[in-house]
């Protein structure tokens, strides 16, 4: 009953928050100074003549007002009709659908690596609080935290696909291969070096995030009576500081949707990975605004469920929650 | 006989960081002397923030990293040093916090008792069994939640964790804030009867009569300080047994004794007193009080920090 009725207020939420998302957007793809007709003809300028860009844009509806525009545009969504990509010519579910596979792949071996291998090395710094663990995974931490993604990713593709070729150094699959021969181990192959950009610049905020809770946790009052019962080293912080830190960790993990989203989107231009977000890049370049909203709708949904998923999971994991206490 | 716990000038300096980088060190725990015999409870009383949880931490080697510790500690005789007490904690010395806090919010309170217990888990659970039938906790206790307790089961739950352990030494921490009168006097009845089983104990409380009622021996504390130690039954008539001018003041201060509360306040760490710290509030006080911090002295089979005590 509870859970029904908070289900219900997400979702009017989610409605709000889409229909005030795709007007902003709309908004700020009206100003851009890019023109789409420009972009859509590229190089081919020199030779289409006025008469042809005034059908192009006709044909598009680029010359209606933006409120027709966007009226034109979420009544075709709410039918369920996305629209056709400007750039691809097919239809923007279908563009959406093939490159958020490759995303998803890349970013869910990001999430999951990042997520274990942050609240690892966060665990271990808090155990070993100023010792030198905890200096090292902090210096780390620090320093990557204030290295750009596309940086990282740089720097990986010189070293280990440039100067080492043990990675290739751009795309999802073999260039030149048939789509049928290509085989998962390529896949993966061509997986490695983005994944770990993304994660390395994951592990940072999840690392220095875990260390500070569970420092805080560690120095409690339950903590402290638990040693004092003789309970000491790694066993104590799995009893008792993991069981505290490990709901908000995953929490943070399951809202820090947006961020992966937005490393994505740096990663995969760098190793012109085919995922949402170089299309998202290819998108507001070239003016598609069908595909660029579509992206848009779709990248704010996957962080809501992101979000929804942490706030339900807080709901049915922790104790107090579960049993309806009042804390 | 040698006692069971003996704190001899014990001192807690903390390092504190305050604008930046400027460090100062504030004396929190100023020279605390006491002893707990085998079978004996000794009160520390005080008024709060005169560091007596401190000296509980200090005893277990469980205090912050930013404090430091001098003087001496001995368990049976022996210095208790950071190895031991690492050994002995949750063994042979056990401890009663004050609140149900300290309880493991997200672990079932069977769980916390029986880890205090230790050994094999079906050792292990049988002793939090018999531990719960004693201290009148039900069955279905060891599956709730530390905020699923009312606060006379939080205590109850508390002392059975220190029962489990087969402990030589217990220190409770103020183990009945807040419960009504019953509660505090089964919860004192129960140290008792742990003291008269064998066990020395350390009772730290705030609440005098409660103290008194059942302790053998009293420590005064004063800001930070132990200043004198007493036999609970020189608590007595208009306190003319007592050693110490504090002492007495806390005796008379008692509603039944003529509430005579004595005025001004506590000193604090940063007033860096030379001498006697109760020097400002002192009736007695000369000249000397202020100039040197006096020893602790034997007095009449107790023990006394004052030039003047007879
Ligand atoms: S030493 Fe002096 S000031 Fe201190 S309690 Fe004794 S008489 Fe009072």
């Amino acid at each position: 009953m509870v859970y029904g009725k908070w289900f219900a207020m997400k979702l009017i939420r989610l409605c709000t928050l889409l229909l005030a998302l795709s007007i902003v957007s709309f908004c700020l793809i009206s100003l851009s100074p890019i023109d789409p007709v420009q972009a859509y003809i590229g190089a081919d300028a020199m030779r289409v003549s006025p008469e042809q860009r005034q059908e192009i844009a006709a044909y598009w509806g680029l010359d209606d007002p933006p409120v027709m525009r966007y009226l034109h545009w979420a009544s075709a969504i709410l039918r369920g009709d996305m629209g056709t990509s400007m750039l691809y010519r097919t239809p923007v579910a279908d563009v959406i659908g093939e490159r958020f596979l490759h995303s998803a792949a890349l970013m869910a071996v990001a999430w999951l690596a990042s997520g274990v291998i942050g609240l690892a090395l966060g665990i271990v710094a808090a155990a070993h609080k100023g010792r030198w663990p905890d200096r090292l995974i902090t210096w780390y931490c620090y320093t990557i935290a204030s290295t750009p993604a596309f940086w990282i990713g740089l720097v990986l593709l010189v070293v280990f696909a440039v100067w080492l070729g043990w990675f290739p150094v751009g795309l999802a699959v073999p260039a030149g291969v048939l789509a049928a021969e290509v085989t998962l181990l390529d896949r993966i192959h061509h997986l490695i070096l983005p994944a770990l950009t993304l994660a390395m610049v994951s592990i940072a905020p999840i690392a220095l995030h875990t260390r500070e809770k569970l420092l805080a946790v560690l120095s409690s009052d339950h903590v402290l009576y638990a040693r004092a019962r003789g309970e000491k080293g790694y066993a104590l912080i799995m009893r008792h500081g993991l069981r505290n830190i490990l709901l908000p960790a995953i929490t943070l993990q399951f809202t820090s949707f947006s961020e992966l989203f937005g490393g994505a989107v740096l990663t995969e231009q760098v190793f012109s990975y085919p995922g949402l977000g170089q299309a998202t890049v290819a998108a507001g370049l070239g003016g598609d605004v069908p595909l660029l909203m579509g992206i848009v709708l779709c990248s704010a949904l996957f962080v809501f469920t992101g979000n929804l998923i942490a706030d339900a999971l807080y709901k049915l994991v922790d104790p107090r929650m579960r049993k309806g206490g009042d804390g | 006989m040698v006692p069971l716990l003996e704190v001899r000038n014990l001192q807690i300096t903390f390092t504190r960081y305050t604008g930046g980088l400027r460090q100062h060190q504030i004396k929190v725990v100023d020279g605390v002397d006491l002893s707990v015999a085998a079978g004996e409870i000794t009160a520390i009383i005080g008024a709060s923030g005169s560091g007596k949880s401190l000296l509980a931490h200090a005893i277990l080697g469980l205090l912050p990293g930013n404090a430091a510790m001098s003087g001496k500690i001995m368990y049976r005789g022996e210095e208790l040093d950071a190895r031991r007490q690492e050994a002995l904690r949750g063994r042979e010395i056990a401890y009663i916090p004050q609140a149900v806090t300290y309880l493991d919010p997200t672990m079932r309170v069977g769980r916390q008792v029986r880890l205090a217990a230790g050994g094999d888990r079906r050792e292990a659970a049988d002793k939090q069994r018999r531990a719960f039938r004693r201290y009148r906790l039900g069955e279905h206790v060891e599956k709730l939640y530390p905020f699923e307790l009312s606060g006379g089961m939080a205590r109850r739950v508390l002392v059975a964790a220190a029962s489990v352990s087969d402990a030589r030494l217990i220190i409770a921490d103020e183990p009945t804030p807040g419960l009504p009168q019953a509660e505090v006097r089964e919860a004192l009845l129960q140290l008792r009867e742990l003291a008269d089983s064998g066990c020395g104990v350390l009772l730290i409380t705030h609440d005098i009569q409660a103290a008194l009622g059942v302790a053998d021996r009293v420590v005064v504390f004063y800001a930070g300080s132990s200043v004198e130690t007493a036999h609970a039954q020189d608590f007595s008539g208009d306190g003319h047994l007592l050693r110490h001018p504090y002492s007495r003041a806390l005796w008379r201060a008692l509603p039944e004794n003529g509430f005579e509360v004595l005025p001004g306040a506590q000193p604090q760490p940063s007033d860096r007193l030379e001498g006697c710290l109760f020097a400002p509030r002192c009736a007695m006080a000369t000249a000397a009080c202020s100039k040197e911090r006096p020893e602790m002295r034997h007095v009449r089979g107790g023990m006394v920090r004052c030039y003047h005590a007879t």
